[in-house]
Formats: structure tokens, sequence, C-alpha cells
């Protein structure tokens, strides 16, 4: 059964009912659906959740679907242990949420286009669509084609290849728009209030920003049910951020998880970085900018959300780090290299502004770290090509390779051992 | 001066409807504190007090975001185009 009682402003209390609406009509501020929390206690229960199937809907009850159309393997990531990195950095309690490998797209989008996609066809409506730095426009094409309803996707001009032919291929109509993906954005909402389509991130917001709290649900199931005592989280749009902090509050409302005072911390681009920047001055107003990273996935200059990130990183006590263009790559291959995953740059910037974190002493190393990665590399190989060693070529022959060895790694000379007679 | 101003669905009970509002001003701000000739009460959710537009409003002046103008304070020409435009989720 649903618990959902309708959709409340987050800014003046405004209410409605379920609908495809996302801005308040009383002050312009954000819907967001409520819940009937009191209905849900003794209820959901960690047994209850853990009944439910291995995917984001094993978290339905807290979720505003009654009938989930897709996503049915989406989510429910792995949440591994780091331990190599933990040794790189000197810190005792380090975990990566994976969701570099989150099915079908490989992304953290796959939680969000879920929820809004099964709401859209509930809706009844015939097109969906996204305004989308890549990750999204990947996710939403893929799970239409899966729902069968016609899709429009609108990106910048400049993205990556891998994120421009990951949603091409699941056959949407794909359009590139000149401009940044604030551009794209303010032409998104001009075009769902032309059309009356389903823009996911615009009329279905109040809905798919929910399925991002599935991300802060596995965390703490995963973790045993606890709460990490620090969480780095990408800031782009602001979406995820806020969301992982209300699944641990409703965690702990709920009595799934003990209040471990858990802390949140926003990581982004240097080159795109209002965000941090309103943190580390102490003002809650957001200063739009004009990005200027290879953390495209990430670069939004005028986020939506981003009050509530500064709200839930302040309230939580974290704090907000950002990370440059090499910094984000240096992460990306320090990843790759201790835990053996490859993550896009927006993955680099959350790992680089941890370490910078640690270093600062804002988290303690001995205390339990969560990095969040939420996308993966595969689709954006341009920022690291430049990067690696171009492998060599030899002749298919043995002497040609013990030449090359000696020459990579010098080693004291190898008597000859004879072949042993059978 | 006279400047149009798109006006988004979550606001059109106030311009019966109408998705763009032809007014008058000098400036971004005059122009959208004239609305309300045109749409009365449309002034109490754009503005949260004296020339300060509420958070969760972004005003572009033709293809810019007038923070990165000067702001209520950007000077408008004939011809010109305002929108209203809420503010949406990432991508």
């Amino acid at each position: 059964m649903s618990y959902v009682l309708g959709l409340k402003c987050k800014e003046c209390g405004h209410r409605t009912g379920i609908a495809a609406v996302h801005v308040c009509e009383a002050c312009f501020g954000p819907y967001e659906v409520e819940y009937d929390y009191s209905g849900m206690k003794g209820k959901v229960t960690r047994d209850s959740i853990t009944r439910g199937p291995r995917s984001l809907w094993r978290y339905k009850d807290l979720l505003p679907i009654d009938v989930p159309r897709v996503g049915f393997h989406s989510g429910f990531t792995p949440l591994k242990r780091g331990t190599r990195l933990a040794a790189e950095l000197g810190c005792s309690d380090l975990w990566i949420k994976d969701d570099s490998c989150n099915y079908p797209t490989y992304s953290y989008k796959e939680r969000v286009v879920s929820v809004a996609i099964s709401k859209a066809v509930e809706f009844g409506f015939d097109t969906v669509g996204c305004a989308s730095t890549g990750n999204l426009a990947n996710s939403t094409a893929a799970h239409a084609a899966q729902a069968g309803i016609r899709c429009f996707v609108m990106i910048p001009h400049d993205l990556e290849q891998g994120k421009v032919l990951g949603s091409l291929i699941f056959g949407p109509t794909m359009v590139r728009i000149r401009g940044t993906y604030d551009d794209v954005n303010r032409l998104c909402t001009e075009i769902a209030d032309k059309y009356g389509w389903a823009i996911v991130n615009v009329n279905l917001r109040p809905y798919y920003t929910e399925g991002a709290k599935t991300y802060g649900f596995e965390i703490a199931e995963q973790l045993g049910w606890r709460l990490p005592r620090h969480t780095i989280v990408p800031t782009a749009g602001g979406t995820i951020l806020p969301k992982i902090y209300k699944a641990y509050q409703e965690m702990i409302a709920l009595g799934l998880v003990e209040d471990n005072q858990p802390k949140i911390y926003s990581a982004q681009a240097a080159g795109c970085n209002p965000v941090v920047t309103a943190i580390h001055k102490g003002v809650d107003i957001i200063e739009p900018q004009k990005p200027n990273t290879i953390a495209k996935s990430i670069a939004i200059g005028n986020p939506a959300d981003g009050y509530y990130v500064y709200q839930a990183v302040k309230q939580s006590g974290g704090w907000g780090e950002s990370a440059s263009d090499a910094e984000i790559v240096e992460a990306i291959k320090l990843l790759a290299r201790t835990e053996g995953i490859w993550t896009e740059p927006a993955g680099g910037t959350t790992l680089a502004a941890t370490i910078k974190l640690i270093q600062q002493g804002r988290i303690p190393r001995n205390e339990s770290i969560v990095v969040c990665i939420t996308g993966n590399g595969l689709k954006t190989q341009e920022v690291v090509a430049g990067e690696l060693p171009y492998p060599v070529v030899i002749e298919p022959r043995l002497g040609e390779f013990d030449a090359l060895l000696d020459r990579l790694t010098p080693r004291e000379a190898v008597p000859e051992v004879a072949p042993v007679a059978v | 001066m006279s400047v149009k101003v798109r006006i988004p669905s979550p606001l059109r009970s106030y311009t019966n409807g109408a998705d763009v509002v032809e007014t008058q001003g000098a400036n971004v701000g005059e122009v959208l504190n004239n609305l309300k000739s045109k749409a009365g009460g449309i002034e109490t959710r754009l503005f949260k007090g004296e020339n300060q537009l509420n958070r969760f409003v972004n005003v572009y002046l033709n293809d810019e975001d007038i923070r990165f103008l000067k702001n209520l304070e950007t000077p408008v020409k004939e011809g010109d185009e305002i929108s209203i435009v809420p503010a949406i989720a990432g991508g």
C-alpha cells in the first residue's frame, strides 16, 4: 500500500494533490512528496525491506509509486570497502558506494528515472523527456525504450561522444542545444509547458527526486543498518545530496538505524562550484556561474536545488570542497589503480574533494566514510585518453617481450633454466 | 519601452492563461513590477520584498540570466523579451 499523502511545498508548506506539477503556485518553491510516516511505523521495517527485491524497489514503501513499471534491476549497487584506497589515504573505515555499475546505463540516474517513468506511465503520458548533461539522457532513453514510450532528450551541444551514443542507441529523439546545461534546462521548462510532455526533471521533479533517496537507503542497509559518519556527494543540480540526507533522516525516524549525527559534504569541480562557494562564504544565496570544467556531468552553473544542498550540509555539520580538472583526473586514476573502479569526472571530483577534506582534518581518518561514486568512466574516455601511456607494439617474439620487460622494469638477470626432461 | 514577458504555466492563473504579456519599463525590475497592472497579484509570487526576487524565480533577459547582467537594474530596450523560469532539477 502507499503511504503518500500528496505534494507539499518545501518553502511555504502549501499542499496539493498528486499530479504532474513541480512548482508551488503560491510561492514558486519546489513541491515535495509528503508521506504518512506514522502509518509506516511498525510496518516499514528492516524485515519488510529485506524481503523486497534486490533492486531500488525494495524501498517502494518510501517512494511515491504504487506500481513500478521500469527499473526492476536498477539500484542495489555494491557498497564496497575501499581497503587499498583507505591505506593510500591513511584512513581506516572507507567505503565506496558504486553506481558506476548501476543497471542499465551505469549511473545513479537509474534511480530517479525508474521512479519518474513509472509515474509518467501511471499518469498516462505518451511522451517523456529530459534536460541532461548526459547520464540522465542515457537513463531516460533506456527506461523509455523498456516502457515503450516516446522519448525526447535535450543535451548541451558539446557532450562526450560516449554520452551521446549512449542515448542514441535506445532510439530517442535527441536534440543538441547550442548552450550550457542551464540553457537546455530553461528550454525544457518551456517545452514541458507548451507540449504537456512528462519531462522527468521538470514537471515530474517531485517524484524524480525521491528516487535519489534509494542511494542513501542502500548505504545504510549495506553498512549493516547503520549510518556512516561522513558521506561525500557530488553536487550538480543538487538533487542527490539533500535526498541522501533525507533518506538517512527517514531511516532514523522509522527506527531503522541509530542517529549518529551523520555529516554530509558537497563536492564540486573548481570550474563550476556555486554551492561550495556559498558553503565557504556561509551565505545561503547561490550565485550562478558559467561552467568551465571537464566534469561535464556536474557542470550546472545554476543548480535548482543548490539551496537545499547548502541547508543539508550546514544542518549536518558537513562542509564542501572543489577540485581542479587536474586533481579530478588524478583522483579518477587513483580510484582505478587502488580499487578497480573506473569512474567519470564527477566521481573523480568526489574523491578529490574527499582527499582534501581528510587532509584538512575535517573528516577524521578513523571514522566511517562513504565516497559516493555516481557515474562510469567508460562514457568519458576523453578525459583520461591523453593521461595514460599508450601501449607499445612489438613483434610476436619472446625475445622482444623480454627486451621490453627489461626496459620497463630493469631487474637482476634470471639464470637460464634448462627444460626438464619428462 | 515595450517589452514582452514570457509567463510560465504556474503563473498563468494571473494572466487569464496568456503565456506572453507585453508591458512597459526602463529596466527589468520596472517591467516585472508593471506586470501587476495586467496581472494583478503576480507580483506577490515574483517578489519577496522591495526589489528582491523570490529564491526560486529565475529571470532571463533574452538569453541571459539577469544575475550575469545588472539583476533587476538591467536596462531593457524595445523588442527585448523577458522570461520567468522556475528552477528545475539537475540532469
